[in-house]
């Protein structure tokens, strides 16, 4: 029975998700129990629901699991914070007083100093082992010297990324001693570029269709690899790739051989690998994006990243592990802008008084300031989380992402809207910083995918925790425990005694009342989720307009959760900013709660699920006319 | 091979607006961002390059200050210094630590280290007192080149350009020899991420000016440290005429 197998799986990812969104259908269907008898499938095993240390995930659930959120995550030890501090300084110098973005931009790629100087400066190898020619930072150190780069260039940002955040993270994570040995060293002090190559023009988001293949050469020494990639960055330049492809896996139980991805280490001197020119672009122009081809590329089999067949494990755990790093970048984007707007809001005279004293501008201003406050927020938290050991960010990750990369958006739109005419001009930096970050939502999982994901994944995980419920439900007198808990829960929540999850304790005092808000949510966020399990059923994966709604009510409440968190900290330890961050706290906290109840009351709203029909039709009519279907109001 | 000391100091970023304290008996430094005195970091690229040409064989930094003088020393450690050494001096009295202490302090230790040139930045951008290099030299009696634009090893000797009013001088010390560096002598360079990691290994010595027979205490006492007068907001005037008139009235035509 697929459903079994997969709800205990879950840690999937985004393009997992969606591609087997036909498996999630057997999961889901169990939890309402008409639909599951009439599958007349016999119950094949009492596992219990799979457990997880996610806040994300247990929201789903209305549960509070507080472990990765409480108490703001501080994984630094005293020498660590010694080293970053030591880091941040020269390289902030270095993007101050070497690296010019304008230029790059206009060059379309990165100065040679700047980026011989990035070399020099350690920058390609932050988080190898220094045994191996890096700085062996953590994620948190990474996230800090990251935010810096954000701050000032996302073209060189991505040349940087692309090479240790997805190119050669692979060897990182699942490199044997070996491939570490003779890779690592050569990605950091021998100055070789990697690039990470995945996507090929019939796949994007649906990662796992990819059409490149690899097959065992007659001598069974190595893999011959052909097909094209497509949007490479780093392709021109690269030495060391991490190249995803199809290869023939027999089925050990069956024998039946089928094509599944696998993970390899293609050396450019390997021969057969070119690439296309560089790809003129609408921002991060100076990082190299290019097509990638493969012709009989001959990799010897002890290139094999992760085991054969396993690639697509190995590409998301890639991606997933390098989410959080953009969350860093995008808080140090709206640090910088926001600065340049200030900078300019506090100068500028309009109509006898500085604009900054008008309340159009200081509402952009609060806005600007709040959401970089929960993005950086949320970038630290996760690294932190990830130091820790946890294994269970991937739906946080995938927030953080989506989050981070909307904000930088809108407050960068913000920034620029701030300074009018002079935000348009190039000469401000902004028009640039626009450009360059409209490839956020885009690259590295979609936010409409990551939005799937984090709604699906969390559902599928609820939908298991319901399905214990039921099993207990079979066995009444084994499970009393479970059950008793279960009732009393209902009971107290039905009859308004309680609003369930209580997530004051963990918060200062000043911050009761948010916290007051954000454990409503939680409750009405897992009765909801409930409801629509029950509701659609197997049918919820294909309602994507619910789906939308579902997953942006867990970014505003997860979010919340994460300023509660780093607020209290801050008061605890009576920081400087603390009643600054504690006002941006509420405000996002009430903004958010509002939100969330007007995207959950959403799903039973006969006008607002009118509407997903009303839009469902609008967008048919609209692509069966290939265009628009109204004319203009002349007629002509 | 000549072995050089090199001190350095740290001091308040030059990009932080300075602000008096309230008890205004000195400036504001805690929460505030140090960095390496500028005029520093080009001595100490220059002892590295001596080091890198060969011309040098040992470079030691040398710090006087509280323990977050470290932090400098690193960072000096981090641009190719060979080792350090930390002066160590408790904040209450580093407030009252002058050049004359200073000098005394370097003077012994480059005795101690046999050092053959000492290059010290030709001030700090804190105190602003210029004294240090000339101080040491005095102490040692030992030459001294000050404000070195350019310095060329020759010999036995030192070819040492300087820069002064209305022109360069150049002229010829023996060593051992104290130089001061001025704002031209190089561009110095950044520590790298991957040095600074290195320079954690490095030996960093402490100890104390006791230690060192030098005697510290006090010779002035501060009495009030002021803000500088704020400057008085000027005013627009509505013509050219007006603004003779009133020219004229202030005495300035």
């Amino acid at each position: 029975m697929h459903s079994l197998r997969l709800v205990n799986k879950v840690n999937v990812t985004s393009a997992e998700a969606v591609s087997r969104l036909r498996l999630v259908d057997t999961a889901t269907r169990c939890i309402s129990t008409t639909a599951y008898r009439s599958s007349g499938k016999p119950e094949k095993s009492n596992k219990p629901a799979p457990k997880s240390q996610s806040f994300v995930m247990n929201m789903f659930r209305g549960h509070v699991q507080a472990s990765q959120v409480f108490p703001y995550p501080q994984v630094l030890d005293e020498e660590q914070v010694d080293t970053l501090q030591m880091l941040v300084d020269p390289t902030t110098k270095f993007f101050a007083e070497v690296n010019d973005p304008l230029k790059n931009d206009q060059l379309e790629k990165v100065e040679d100093q700047s980026l011989e100087g990035l070399w020099e400066l350690g920058a390609f190898g932050l988080q190898v082992p220094q045994d191996l020619g890096g700085l062996g930072l953590n994620n948190t150190q990474y996230a800090r010297l990251v935010e810096i780069v954000g701050a000032n260039d996302l073209g060189v940002g991505i040349t940087l990324g692309a090479h240790q955040s997805i190119g050669f993270k692979g060897i990182l994570l699942f490199g044997t001693p070996e491939q570490k040995a003779k890779y690592l060293p050569r990605v950091t002090t021998e100055k070789q570029f990697a690039a990470f190559c995945l996507t090929e023009p019939s796949c994007g988001s649906d990662a796992g269709s990819i059409k490149s293949r690899a097959v065992p050469s007659p001598d069974g020494k190595h893999w011959v690899l052909n097909g094209s990639k497509i949007w490479i960055s780093n392709g021109g330049l690269a030495e060391i790739m991490t190249v995803f492809a199809q290869t023939p896996v027999k089925d050990e139980k069956t024998g039946e051989v089928k094509d599944k991805v696998t993970a390899f280490i293609v050396e450019r001197s390997f021969g057969g690998v070119t690439n296309g020119p560089p790809e003129k672009k609408m921002g991060i122009k100076c990082s190299n994006t290019t097509e990638v081809y493969y012709e009989d590329v001959k990799i010897p089999v002890e290139n094999v990243l992760g085991g054969v067949g396993n690639g697509f494990k190995v590409a998301m755990n890639i991606l997933n592990n390098g989410r959080f790093g953009m969350a860093a970048a995008m808080s140090g984007t709206m640090r910088s802008v926001t600065k340049t707007a200030v900078d300019f809001a506090t100068q500028r005279m309009q109509f006898g008084q500085r604009i900054d004293s008008y309340g159009a501008i200081q509402e952009k201003i609060a806005r600007m300031s709040t959401l970089q406050y929960v993005t950086e927020s949320i970038a630290y938290m996760i690294s932190g989380n990830m130091d820790s050991g946890s294994q269970d960010y991937h739906l946080e990750a995938a927030i953080s992402k989506v989050f981070a990369s909307e904000c930088a958006w809108y407050v960068t739109d913000e920034a620029i809207q701030i300074m009018g005419g002079m935000g348009f001009m190039r000469g401000s930096g902004l028009e640039r910083v626009m450009r360059d970050l409209r490839i956020f939502r885009i690259f590295e999982g979609t936010n409409d995918i990551l939005r799937l994901f984090v709604a699906l994944t969390g559902i599928q995980f609820a939908g298991a925790h319901l399905k214990e419920l039921q099993r207990a439900f079979k066995n009444p007198a084994a499970n009393l425990g479970l059950l008793l808990g279960e009732a009393r829960k209902r009971a107290i929540a039905s009859v308004g005694l309680d609003s369930g999850p209580d997530m004051t304790k963990y918060v200062h005092p000043e911050l009761k009342p948010c916290a007051e808000q954000a454990s409503k949510c939680v409750a009405d966020f897992g009765r909801t989720i409930e409801t629509a399990l029950i509701k659609y059923n197997r049918k919820i994966v294909e309602e994507q307009f619910v789906l939308n709604r579902i997953a942006n009510a867990s970014i505003d409440l997860y979010t919340m959760v994460v300023v509660l968190s780093r607020c209290t900290q801050s008061l605890n330890n009576k920081s400087p900013s603390a009643q600054h961050e504690k006002l941006m706290t509420e405000l996002w906290c009430n903004e958010a709660s509002a939100r969330i109840e007007k995207n959950l009351k959403a799903l039973s709203s006969s006008t607002e699920l009118g509407n997903f029909s009303k839009m469902a039709n609008i967008s048919k009519n609209v692509c069966q006319n290939s265009g628009l279907v109204q004319s203009n109001p002349l007629g002509f | 091979m000549a072995r050089v000391l090199v001190g350095v100091k740290r001091v308040i970023d030059y990009a932080v607006k300075i602000r008096v304290k309230p008890d205004k008996k000195g400036v504001v430094t805690e929460g505030v961002k140090h960095s390496m005195n500028p005029f520093d970091e080009i001595a100490v690229e220059e002892a590295v390059k001596m080091k890198e040409k060969k011309l040098a064989s040992e470079v030691v930094a040398v710090s006087c200050g509280p323990s977050q003088a470290q932090e400098t020393l690193r960072t000096a450690l981090a641009m190719g210094v060979d080792r350090a050494i930390h002066v160590e001096v408790p904040a209450g009295e580093y407030e009252t630590l002058q050049p004359i202490h200073i000098s005394k302090i370097l003077a012994k230790l480059a005795q101690e280290e046999k050092a053959d040139i000492v290059i010290l930045g030709k001030q700090a951008i804190d105190d602003d007192s210029n004294q240090t290099a000339q101080m040491t030299a005095g102490v040692l009696d030992w030459p001294q080149a000050t404000f070195a634009s350019k310095i060329e090893k020759k010999d036995s000797e030192l070819h040492v350009t300087r820069e002064i009013d209305g022109g360069l001088e150049n002229i010829k010390v023996k060593l051992p020899a104290v130089l001061s560096a001025d704002l031209r002598l190089n561009e110095p360079r950044y520590a790298t991420l991957p040095n600074i990691m290195k320079a954690k290994k490095k030996p960093l010595k402490k100890i104390t000016p006791k230690d060192l027979g030098v005697d510290i205490s006090p010779r002035i006492e501060i009495i009030s440290v002021e803000e500088p007068p704020v400057r008085q907001a000027g005013s627009v005037v509505p013509d050219v005429d007006t603004l003779i008139s009133k020219l004229k009235e202030s005495g300035h035509v």
